[in-house]
């Protein structure tokens, strides 16, 4: 995918701060790697729920992806926690778990977007990309 | 115990593991029953289930197969630590996969991770489990599931 751009009204490339939350260091990496968006720099990883929102609190992203079975927080209840703090972020949910109802609760406390691992490059960019249109 | 199309639930999801994470299909070889504990491979990563169903989910393979999915991967890190990282995410992904059919009753721990040729698996006195063995490239791999 060639690297893409997300355009504001008047024209000028937004750039967006992003945090990665999954507890598997494989996936946080795998995550950043495949980032094809220029406009969207880095700011933190979590590797579960708790160290998510202190993440939150320092850094202020404006997109996060979020994994949902983690240890000490899981991710529906980081998501819940995160919406309060800033309604206006957005979350795309990167999980294994693969029911509708799963989806469809992190869709209602505040997820944006949801992607079942495994998963490919282009699924990713493509998912982020709906997530900051 | 483990109903045919609920094993075939593990079967499709191994597979698509690794077509899409490793770009490379698997072969599934055909699934057995056992009624002792199959033996492991070098890392080994469990998935306690719980919910609806219990028992575990483990995903065993050997370091040499571990090295090159992580190469497929395009990681660079190919420490203990990083081989227990990718086969706990391995057993999670595939049990996670699972609720597509099992729903979200079928409630899954977060990985965790044994090394070496006789680690501790946890398992109900009595259960049985079905051995999936699994051939990517060169190296065999099995997935284990014992469910109530």
């Amino acid at each position: 995918m060639d690297k893409s751009e997300v355009m504001s009204d008047n024209g000028k490339t937004k750039s967006f701060k992003l945090m990665i939350v999954d507890d598997s260091n494989i996936m946080r990496r795998r995550i950043e790697r495949s980032n094809q968006f220029d406009e969207l720099e880095l700011v933190g990883t979590a590797s579960n729920g708790l160290e998510a929102l202190e993440m939150f609190k320092k850094m202020d992203p404006d997109v996060v992806t979020m994994d949902l079975t983690m240890p000490q927080m899981d991710g529906i209840e980081c998501i819940s926690k995160l919406v309060v703090m800033k309604p206006a972020v957005r979350i795309l949910v990167i999980s294994a778990l693969a029911d509708k109802a799963t989806a469809v609760e992190a869709m209602e406390k505040g997820a944006n977007g949801f992607l079942n691992k495994p998963f490919t490059d282009r699924q990713l960019n493509e998912a982020i990309a709906d997530l900051m249109r | 115990m483990l109903q045919e199309q609920e094993l075939k639930t593990f079967v499709e999801g191994t597979t698509n593991y690794f077509e899409v994470a490793a770009q490379q299909p698997a072969s599934i070889g055909s699934p057995y029953l056992t009624e002792t504990p199959p033996s492991v491979h070098d890392y080994t990563g469990i998935i306690s289930i719980s919910g609806k169903r219990e028992g575990v989910v483990y995903f065993t393979a050997p370091k040499a197969m571990l090295t090159v999915l992580l190469m497929k991967m395009q990681e660079n890190d190919f420490s203990h630590e990083t081989m227990r990282d990718l086969v706990g995410e391995v057993a999670n992904t595939i049990s996670g996969n699972a609720r597509r059919d099992f729903g979200r009753d079928f409630v899954i721990s977060v990985p965790s991770v044994l090394a070496g040729e006789r680690p501790d698996i946890p398992q109900k006195p009595g259960a049985r489990s079905f051995v999936i063995p699994i051939n990517w490239r060169s190296h065999s791999a099995k997935l284990i599931v014992s469910l109530t």
